[in-house]
């Protein structure tokens, strides 16, 4: 329930939504449905006014701001639309970030190990020391990606990760996500563009606040055939002019 | 509390914006600078002071007579005639009283080997030198039995030797005070100049008898120099010398005054201190200025780094991690700006003492002083940027445009 003013705006209401280990969800609805506000609960961000919210073991809707602080620390990784990186601060260093926050110290070369892994996961391992300005959009959200992933999150949040990407980047980003689903992590993303929901496993829809769909997805698209046929379309157009 | 992770971060941020935080730490850097530069110029000033009051003998009382008042129009001390040689003696039988000088001062032309010099002409004792602290160059200092027998006997100063004898030894030679002849018996060691800038060196001592009966008619005396066992001693050695003085001169009214040379050297202290706090103060303003400066650049960099922080915040920042961050980049400015304010200070101080000629001190305790307080005003003008920052919500913070 959020306050906006004097009326009690009910973001989200009656939700029960159980997401399993190793899931791919997809969370679709028009804006106003109730997805940042979703998000930003599942997050950790926020705390819901009522209701509870158990993720991997703890009722996370009873903890205080340093606790839910910790949890986003160690049990969540974000992606966001708009890349979130620190200007001026190399891939690595962005990479680093998360682990300055960890309640146990890291070493330094630790976490140049553990960020050096999570940049090789993406892809990116070549690319450690540029700066977000020298990256392209997709190498910067495969940062943010890296970076989500360096604390080993029980969950990966996707707040609309292709939404500053073009359709062949996007695609790239959805593979990243496939190939990391594939090995096991959890992933929620919002979103609403219907083609990149069927990169997942899970579509759920939102409106007004409430569920009006939750359904596995049928015809899941893989990203890894997409993008090679993307490439053979563009090289018969090369060929064709 | 990660301070480490806080440090490093700081480290970075202010790194990243090495020209603002130059600019930003430039009002501490001034206002260290002036403390630690006013600070060693009086400190250096103040040590010389010192130095000489010292030089002089610091249990050494003096004795001077009233003052003289005729009609409306008052002398200053010394111009009435009220202290005899009497006294001296009497001053002399007084306990912890180890030395006494009657002195008598007179101003004549003295002439010696074919040259003529004006100079000042003392009656002294032969404790005059081991009162003042002031060594025998070559020769002797004249003896009691010199005082007794009204002996022409003369010492004489540095520069009056140097102008009457430039190059031959005086001892030995005779030098005519008011066309009398007297022999020189020894040479007194360079003292240099006194505190009021008077070169002491131009002098010649003789016997006090000698000078009150031989080159002046005088039953009065200028002055009596009194030398204490030690200086702890200095105070109740000067309220003996003025119950004494009060019964003999059987005067309800004081008609001399009894001064001893750490009171001189504390008035002229006193000078020195009020001026350093004086410069201490103007820049005690100036580091506040320089803190007000921190304080602003600081709230700018938080409205600016809003979505930094909400990025911080929800990859896991306390805001307690916020706060600690922005607060260690505030003392890291105003303590990096100390510490080129102090080494700035030293090095003025250091030009100013080698193209004037002037000592200077830098005390360790104000280049303690002055850091400490650097940082301290870090911590006061961080404060508030950064308790603004840590109270940031992560959703807004994230979202900020």
């Amino acid at each position: 329930m959020y306050h906006t003013g004097e009326v009690d705006v009910h973001a989200v209401r009656g939700i029960s939504l159980e997401i399993f280990p190793g899931e791919f969800v997809a969370v679709m609805g028009a804006s106003g449905s109730g997805k940042s506000t979703l998000m930003n609960l599942t997050g950790c961000l926020d705390r819901p006014t009522s209701g509870c919210y158990w993720l991997d073991g703890i009722d996370v809707s009873t903890l205080d701001r340093d606790a839910l602080a910790d949890v986003r620390n160690e049990k969540i990784g974000f992606v966001f639309q708009g890349f979130n990186l620190l200007s001026r601060t190399s891939a690595l260093e962005n990479t680093e970030m998360p682990m300055l926050y960890h309640r146990h110290r890291i070493q330094s070369h630790e976490q140049r190990d553990h960020a050096m892994h999570a940049l090789d996961l993406v892809g990116l391992g070549d690319r450690a020391d540029h700066h977000p300005n020298q990256l392209s959009g997709g190498q910067q959200q495969r940062v943010a990606i890296a970076r989500a992933l360096v604390n080993k999150p029980s969950l990966l949040l996707a707040d609309e990760p292709t939404g500053n990407l073009d359709s062949q980047t996007s695609i790239e980003i959805m593979g990243v996500f496939q190939k990391l689903n594939d090995q096991g992590i959890t992933i929620v993303m919002v979103t609403h563009e219907l083609d990149i929901a069927r990169y997942t496993r899970r579509n759920v829809i939102l409106r007004d606040g409430n569920i009006v769909g939750d359904t596995p997805v049928a015809d899941r698209l893989n990203a890894e055939k997409e993008l090679q046929q993307l490439r053979a379309a563009q090289q018969a157009v090369k060929l064709a002019s | 509390m990660r301070i480490f992770a806080s440090l490093k971060i700081a480290g970075r941020a202010l790194r990243r914006n090495k020209m603002r935080s130059l600019l930003t730490m430039l009002g501490i850097i001034i206002g260290v600078g002036a403390v630690i530069g006013s600070v060693s110029l009086t400190s250096g000033a103040t040590k010389q002071v010192e130095d000489q009051v010292s030089s002089l003998g610091e249990s050494v009382i003096t004795v001077f007579s009233g003052n003289f008042t005729s009609g409306a129009m008052r002398g200053g001390w010394g111009s009435a005639p009220t202290l005899t040689l009497a006294d001296a003696l009497a001053i002399a039988g007084l306990k912890n009283v180890v030395a006494v000088s009657p002195e008598v001062r007179d101003r004549a032309q003295v002439l010696a080997n074919g040259l003529n010099w004006n100079t000042q002409v003392m009656g002294e004792s032969p404790d005059y030198p081991q009162i003042r602290n002031w060594g025998i160059a070559s020769g002797v200092m004249f003896s009691e039995q010199d005082v007794r027998s009204l002996a022409k006997s003369a010492v004489i100063g540095k520069t009056v030797a140097d102008q009457l004898f430039p190059n031959e030894n005086p001892v030995g030679q005779t030098i005519r005070i008011r066309n009398l002849p007297f022999l020189i018996v020894g040479v007194l060691a360079s003292k240099g100049f006194n505190l009021f800038g008077q070169d002491q060196d131009d002098t010649v001592v003789v016997p006090y008898t000698s000078h009150m009966h031989r080159i002046t008619t005088r039953i009065f005396l200028n002055d009596i120099l009194v030398e204490a066992a030690n200086d702890k001693v200095i105070d109740s050695v000067q309220n003996d010398i003025t119950d004494l003085l009060l019964t003999r001169h059987r005067s309800k009214e004081q008609d001399f005054t009894v001064r001893n040379q750490l009171e001189l050297m504390q008035a002229v202290t006193a000078t020195s201190r009020a001026m350093s706090f004086l410069l201490a103060g103007v820049a005690a303003v100036s580091l506040v200025v320089g803190g007000i400066g921190i304080m602003n650049i600081m709230l700018v960099s938080v409205t600016e780094r809003t979505r930094e922080i909400g990025i911080r915040m929800a990859v896991g920042a306390r805001g307690s991690d916020i706060l600690v961050q922005f607060l260690i980049e505030a003392v890291t400015l105003s303590a990096i700006g100390g510490s080129i304010g102090i080494i700035g200070g030293v090095g003025f101080s250091k030009i100013v003492a080698y193209i004037k000629d002037m000592p200077t001190v830098t005390p360790v305790t104000w280049i303690a002083i002055a850091f400490i307080s650097s940082a301290i005003i870090g911590i006061i003008s961080g404060f508030y940027p950064a308790w603004k920052a840590s109270k940031l919500d992560p959703i807004d913070a994230l979202h900020y445009e």
